[in-house]
């Protein structure tokens, strides 16, 4: 690698072709923020200007200060890894989620006392909610799943990432997304569906976005240097390819105008919501189940020093959980005016999926077999296991309110909060804690995270803080689910609709209560993660021992 | 309408189902099969392995 010092430096072909695109799309981006309908779309239109002109900036400025001949690919036999965009990942995880968190514990609050929307459009609770799921499950969940495929992509394959801006094309792509998303929001700009509100304009960015991600991804598989894919590689591939079908499918919309933000659907009605559901319900199972099961199968024999515990079940619970997952949509709809037929299919395959799921439950649970004791030592494989747990528990209910008779109750009530939240705190927000506690030690090259001992507070509060959140859900859901079928003995409902908001109130206030808490656990991962990266101690096994190379940076 | 509907269900329901059942018998033959054991016990440990 060393003797091409010669070579002359020029542009690569992406180099250039992309800082012409970006220079042609932040020009049309400023004629549409001209010519824009609303002052909320002018907003973003001038937002994608300023992103795109600054991404042909930095494009050039980085071919500046770069050398000559791009990354080598292997340095002295080993695989030049490429962890930039996998650090920026990490980092925009960590401060997104504790947005995130922070905005569900405003609407929290202001369910439970609701002047706490200080009359404000912005703040009202119809605008925060979106944001909330938006920026936990998007901004920080995907945050976490792009950081950590890119690196157990590259270590498992040992190989360095595809493409030399597409992983940075997809990292900061993809918060560009979340930052208009969230803005739109805000400013009221929505399609009205569940977990997929950007409109039209945000959903072509997210598309491009994606399918580079889909690439980079592919294409370091095909690199690799190993020639079985590993487990977790299966899991990251499904998610992204599944999550590209879903996003195109369900956004099939055709907008107002260019310079309008409004689009409609191209079908409408019953179908609509099928298909809504065939995106929400697999954007659980993709995103939030699949993605953060791969998490699950790298870094926790990686953490626990054991071996998968078993491999052929890791490669039958994929498949079945890939087959029966896409048909679990309709049970959203129970009740409404989808097919009756078509509900049944949907809680069928519900109850049929207890079995993948709790396949890999047993597969991650006994993964630590033969090390159960470092539960007692190590808090961060202690939150990865209690994470697994609450992934058992929050698949064993969830196919229990799929049955229709069960679903009569629960549906529309908090029963149904409590459960998306013990999946999403327990299991997809404790899996990622674990992985960011991993991750940054191994990026940023120190021994240990700073530590220890924060990490099992921010444990012990965030856990106590689920415990409040889904144990009040649980209550206040049920009672609320009694209060609406109760009838009198004259066949009248006995309850109106707001003698049950008043019951509600106590559970809205432990349902906070256990907010903060887990609120509180994000701020402590935060101070302790900032801490271990701007921390002078470097682990430099290389200089200490010249003899053997081999043995750089211990992970 | 409603041909073309009774049609495509019981496609569903008959070469759907037989053909849901095989693949799934396929990924047990795959996941089971002694010959393979050795490679899957080493795929295991990928994630443990330093380079």
């Amino acid at each position: 690698m060393a003797h091409a010092a010669a070579a002359p430096k020029s542009m690569t072909f992406g180099e250039a072709g992309s800082t012409l695109a970006f220079a042609v799309l932040a020009f049309l981006s400023l004629i549409i923020a001209a010519k824009a309908h609303t002052p909320e779309y002018a907003f973003h239109a001038y937002l994608f200007t300023a992103a795109f002109a600054a991404a042909a900036f930095k494009i050039v400025d980085r071919y500046y200060d770069r050398p000559a001949a791009l990354p080598p690919l292997t340095i002295n036999g080993k695989p030049n890894y490429n962890m930039g965009p996998v650090k920026f990942g990490t980092i925009a995880a960590v401060v997104w989620g504790i947005a995130g968190f922070t905005v569900g514990l405003l609407i929290a609050l202001q369910l439970a006392f609701p002047a706490l929307n200080f009359d404000t459009s912005w703040l009202s609770f119809g605008r925060m909610r979106p944001l909330h799921t938006s920026a936990v499950i998007f901004a920080f969940g995907g945050n976490v799943l792009i950081a950590t495929s890119f690196y157990v992509v590259q270590r498992t394959c040992r190989a360095r990432l595809v493409g030399d801006l597409a992983p940075w094309f997809v990292v900061l792509g993809y918060n560009l997304f979340i930052v208009i998303a969230g803005t739109g929001y805000l400013l009221g700009i929505t399609q009205g569906k569940e977990y997929a509100e950007p409109e039209w304009y945000a959903d072509l960015w997210l598309t491009v976005v994606w399918v580079a991600y889909f690439l980079v991804f592919l294409g370091t598989v095909m690199r690799r240097k190993e020639p079985h894919i590993y487990v977790a590689n299966w899991f990251y591939l499904a998610f992204i390819l599944t999550i590209a079908v879903l996003h195109i499918g369900n956004n099939a919309t055709i907008p107002v105008s260019v310079f309008s933000p409004k689009s409609y659907i191209v079908w409408a009605g019953v179908q609509d919501a099928m298909v809504q559901w065939w995106y929400g319900h697999n954007a659980v199972g993709f995103f939030l189940t699949a993605g953060f099961l791969a998490i699950m199968y790298y870094f926790i024999p990686k953490r626990a020093e054991r071996p998968v515990y078993s491999y052929r079940l890791s490669i039958i619970h994929f498949w079945a959980l890939i087959f029966m997952y896409i048909w679990a949509g309709p049970h959203h709809l129970h009740y409404t005016a989808l097919p009756d037929w078509a509900q049944t299919l949907g809680m069928t395959f519900s109850i049929m999926l207890w079995m993948p799921s709790w396949g890999g439950m047993i597969n991650g649970l006994m993964t630590l077999s033969g090390a159960w004791d470092k539960l007692r030592t190590d808090p961060v494989l202690r939150l990865m296991v209690v994470s697994v747990a609450f992934y058992g528990m929050a698949t064993f209910e969830g196919p229990l309110m799929s049955v229709k008779a069960v679903n009569s109750l629960s549906h529309y009530t908090d029963w149904t909060i409590g459960h998306v939240h013990s999946g999403a705190l327990g299991w997809v927000a404790y899996i990622s804690f674990g992985a960011i506690y991993c991750l940054v030690p191994w990026l940023w090259n120190k021994k240990e995270l700073y530590s220890m001992k924060a990490v099992s507070w921010h444990f012990w509060i965030s856990t106590l803080g689920i415990v409040l959140y889904i144990t009040s859900m649980w209550v206040a859901g049920i009672l609320q689910g009694l209060m609406w079928r109760a009838y009198t003995g004259l066949g009248f409902l006995e309850y109106s609709f707001i003698e049950t908001v008043e019951a509600m109130h106590p559970f809205y206030v432990i349902r906070a209560l256990g907010g903060a808490l887990f609120v509180a656990g994000s701020l402590i991962m935060a101070w302790n993660v900032w801490k271990t990266i701007s921390s002078a101690e470097e682990i430099q096994e290389e200089a200490a021992l010249p003899a053997q190379p081999v043995l750089i940076a211990a992970e | 309408m409603l041909e073309t509907y009774k049609f495509l269900a019981g496609f569903a329901q008959t070469w759907g189902l037989l053909y849901f059942v095989t693949v799934f018998l396929a990924v047990l033959v795959y996941a089971l099969a002694p010959s393979r054991k050795s490679r899957f016990d080493a795929a295991a440990h990928m994630p443990l392995q330093e380079d």
